[in-house]
């Protein structure tokens, strides 16, 4: 259910009724949209920090499971740091990818460097059905939280480790970044034009894919435990998300297992990508126009264009015409003024009439203006005590019986950990101990 | 061995192109029993290839990773041997039926019934023109558990439009986000990232309906697009304009704190990918280069000063790369504790020593290519066998099994059925 609903009932019935009862309905609430959620009966152990492993434990506690995030007292998860920020000011309750990457979330602080610390982390893993960390390999084991340990004490816990370069191998102590995992593992040797280096894609993308790889393949664990089986150590490589990724890479291993064929980048200009015309970025009246309309969807793109005359001949329908020079530029020059006489939403509209693969080059204003998805509920607007009430992006998916939904935003640090340790049977007067220790 | 995950889930996979096939892979190589369901009667591409009998000029002049086949060469039956499909097509089964007609639509029914899945990403409208909705669905098998992948969802003005992956990006604001920064974005070449959040965002969404069935005994349908599946992935971007107005430009190759690049490396089209996060490394990487004079100039004192000269830093940098081989210079900086990665081309990926020892590339055979190397799962278990069962499915391959061992049909029907054009191997003479 939305925040806001919730709010707006609870002050309805506070106002009647007196704020216990009022608080009672909305914990009642709360069990029940928990009980419907899909991951309901799933909790995590989250010591992952950054990008990839929080946007896995999100995917994890947006459908419904119970996710302890462990920061260090003080600083926090690196992401805290990372932008955007509101006016540009840094400030560790404000990060735009903290705030997204850990809705949903419990923050408690625990230092693991301390005794105390890694006795607390083992025992709230001991309790949890997932353990997910990112640290660089061989560091859990330092803090006494190796698999081994603590699958000993819960043998049906799945621990997944997500890296740089994996667990094994001689690679697995290298630093890395999100282009360089691109660089090596993806496809940044073919991406961009021949005359300059090779692109990266935008933001970092590619972090989020290994998050959610790292995602199916915990819950993948947790089915073959809950299904009798045992726990087991989940290793997901950054490195290896992208080799092993649809998005070209293994189209392009395969290629040159096939007949040693290596694919660079297409020359500036000739940018198809998939063969044949049109096909690339285009100008328009407002922006620019991304189709995909050559081989046999070129009758496509002319049933588009109104079926110039010019284009009108059987000879234009052949794989020959999509590999001759000389009437890709006839074409070119019915194609370019007419995409310039019209708006990139203009020509969506005509092409997808058409059947025409293609879409508009969006900027973040634009998807904010595109009225489909906000009408769909795509986004989600979410309160938070610290950055106030935001649009953040909503649920990846939509699920008939089992819903996504916001419980809470991502959590202040340390927010939650008398909380957690007092359900954990810690005692108030010990947490106050352990606080003065500098442990939590 | 822990049993795989997915072992005993049936899945029938009526999914094309890239998004909606790799999310079936990932099922499969959880163990589900993934069954693709074609017909000899149509061919869609780009699923499997550009074209059913393409002439030796097509194949020959397409990119490698969609028509790179053995030898380049169509071959007897081609859609067989399209490197765009057979990288994804591991681990799969495949059955062909003409859902067109009625008896074909019986066949399916009946193949629903005693299935746990169906995952599908198809425009909204070709299930209306099939006659399949998951109410039908749901009246056949009640715990039955439907995943719809559209571009832009099942609802609204944009439901049956027409997208790859690279016009989603588009749509969500990623290819702005992408570009050289000196290009203008018409030169933006094409990359796949929505089909690759979608395959894998749907894949979880499968786990998470069967662990809510396996906990209630409900089924559910689930509804992905595409375009929403991504836009997680471009969070960073999206809050800011939430926050602050602001619509991202592309930063090509930086990095919004660090000092990044792709700098060129002794061969020709060779590169190295490096990011200096802070001053620390900023003392690895001069150290390993052998802190030649520039590295102590004034302009780049500070973390804040190498940032303001960032171009100028760019030259310098590829001045020591431009003397080096690009493995060897990444070997040498990570060795100092500096982030570099050589741009891996797919031959240098390919026999890459660490990818090898990690069992990246695993041995398939198949009737129509032979045998080769594929990529594996994007992650390993220490227990569940996660691995390459079965080369690159052929069209048709399962036909058998299916009918005869699954249906239970006679030789008789099966006959029948493969007189009358739902049963076979090869396309239709008629399909181009």
């Amino acid at each position: 259910m939305d925040m806001w609903i919730r709010k707006c009932i609870m002050c309805i019935i506070a106002r009647e009724f007196g704020y216990a009862i009022g608080i009672i309905c909305i914990l009642l609430c709360e069990v029940f949209l928990l009980a419907q959620m899909a991951l309901s009966d799933i909790t995590a152990l989250d010591f992952t920090h950054h990008i990839a492993g929080p946007y896995c434990t999100k995917l994890l506690a947006d459908y419904g499971a119970e996710v302890i995030k462990v920061e260090r007292p003080g600083t926090g998860d690196v992401a805290r740091t990372l932008g955007p920020f509101p006016n540009d000011e840094p400030h560790p309750e404000k990060s735009g990818a903290f705030l997204h990457l850990n809705t949903n979330k419990r923050s408690i602080t625990l230092d693991l460097d301390t005794e105390d610390g890694q006795r607390l982390a083992r025992m709230l893993a001991s309790r949890a059905d997932v353990v997910v960390e990112s640290f660089r390999p061989g560091t859990m084991d330092g803090f006494g939280l190796g698999f081994d340990t603590l699958s000993a004490a819960n043998p049906a816990l799945v621990m997944t480790s997500i890296s740089n370069f994996g667990q094994t191998g001689p690679y697995r102590d290298w630093r890395g970044s999100e282009l360089i995992f691109y660089g090596m593992g993806g496809e940044l040797y073919s991406t961009g034009v021949m005359e300059k280096e090779p692109l990266k894609m935008g933001g970092a993308v590619g972090l989020y894919q290994a998050g959610a790889v790292a995602a199916y393949a915990t819950l993948g664990a947790v089915l073959a435990a809950r299904d009798g089986g045992a726990g087991q150590r989940v290793d997901v490589s950054l490195m290896e998300t992208q080799a092993g990724s649809i998005d070209r890479r293994m189209s392009m291993l395969l290629a040159y297992q096939y007949n040693g064929e290596i694919s660079g980048r297409a020359p500036l200009g000739a940018t198809s990508g998939s063969g044949g015309y049109p096909s690339g970025t285009y100008p328009c009246a407002d922006g620019y126009f991304q189709v995909t309309g050559g081989g046999g969807y070129f009758g496509r793109v002319r049933e588009m264009l109104g079926n110039p005359q010019e284009l009108s001949g059987d000879e234009w329908l052949t794989p020959e015409a999509q590999a001759d020079d000389d009437m890709a530029g006839l074409f070119d020059a019915i194609f370019y003024p007419w995409l310039l006489d019209r708006t990139k939403y203009e020509i969506w509209e005509q092409a997808q009439r058409s059947r025409v693969l293609s879409g508009p080059l969006n900027t973040m204003e634009d998807l904010d203006r595109d009225p489909v998805f906000r009408e769909r509920g795509a986004f989600a607007e979410i309160d938070h005590p610290e950055a106030g009430s935001l649009t953040y992006p909503g649920r990846p998916f939509v699920m008939g019986a089992t819903p996504w939904a916001i419980r809470r935003p991502a959590p202040l640090l340390g927010q939650h950990t008398d909380e957690v340790l007092r359900e954990a049977g810690v005692s108030a007067d010990e947490i106050a101990a352990l606080r003065e220790r500098g442990a939590v | 061995m822990t049993k795989l995950p997915l072992e005993g889930i049936r899945v029938l996979d009526m999914t094309v192109v890239w998004a909606g096939p790799y999310c079936a892979t990932l099922l499969a190589d959880l163990g589900a029993e993934v069954i693709r369901v074609e017909s000899i009667q149509i061919f869609g591409p780009p699923s499997r290839g550009s074209m059913a009998r393409p002439s030796k000029f097509m194949i020959e002049n397409l990119p490698a990773f969609m028509a790179g086949m053995p030898g380049r060469d169509p071959a007897e039956r081609p859609w067989n041997r399209y490197p765009l499909f057979n990288a994804h097509a591991r681990n799969k089964l495949s059955m062909t039926v003409d859902l067109l007609r009625p008896e074909g639509k019986r066949i399916f029914d009946r193949l629903v019934e005693i299935s746990d899945v169906l995952v599908e990403n198809n425009p909204t409208e070709t299930m209306t023109k099939l006659g399949i909705s998951y109410e039908d669905l749901k009246r056949i098998n009640p715990a039955f558990i439907m995943l719809r992948m559209p571009a832009y969802g099942s609802s609204g003005p944009y439901q049956n439009h027409r997208s790859l992956g690279i016009h989603i990006e588009g749509v969500i604001g990623h290819s702005l986000l992408r570009g050289y920064t000196d290009l203008d974005p018409a030169a933006n070449t094409q990359v796949y990232m929505a089909d690759a959040a979608a395959g894998v965002g749907g894949a979880f969404a499968v786990a998470c309906a069967l662990n809510h069935r396996r906990k209630t005994g409900e089924g559910q349908l689930v509804e992905l697009s595409q375009a929403e599946n991504a836009i997680p992935f471009i969070g960073q971007a999206f809050m800011d304009y939430s926050m602050n107005g602001r619509s991202q430009a592309t930063l090509g190759n930086r990095h919004p704190t660090a000092i990044q690049g792709v700098y060129p490396c002794r061969d020709e089209d060779s590169w190295i990918a490096i990011t200096i996060f802070d001053d620390r490394d900023w003392e690895l990487f001069i150290h390993a280069i052998g802190a030649p004079e520039w590295t102590r100039s004034e302009q780049l004192a500070t973390h804040e000063s190498r940032r303001a000269s960032h171009d100028e830093l760019d030259e310098r940098i590829s001045s020591w790369t431009r003397g080096q081989e690009h493995r060897q210079a990444m070997t040498l900086l990570q060795s100092h504790g500096v982030a570099a990665g050589a741009v891996l081309n797919q031959r240098h990926a390919s026999e890459d020593p660490h990818l090898v020892s990690r069992g990246m590339f695993e041995e398939a055979s198949q009737e129509d290519v032979g045998t080769h190397l594929y990529p594996r799962a994007p992650f390993r278990m220490s227990a569940s066998d996660v691995r390459i069962r079965r080369g690159p499915v052929r069209l048709g391959q399962d036909n058998e099994y299916v009918y005869k061992t699954l249906l239970r049909l006679s030789d008789a029907e099966y006959e029948e059925l493969v007189e009358s054009g739902h049963i076979g191997e090869e396309y239709a003479p008629h399909v181009r």
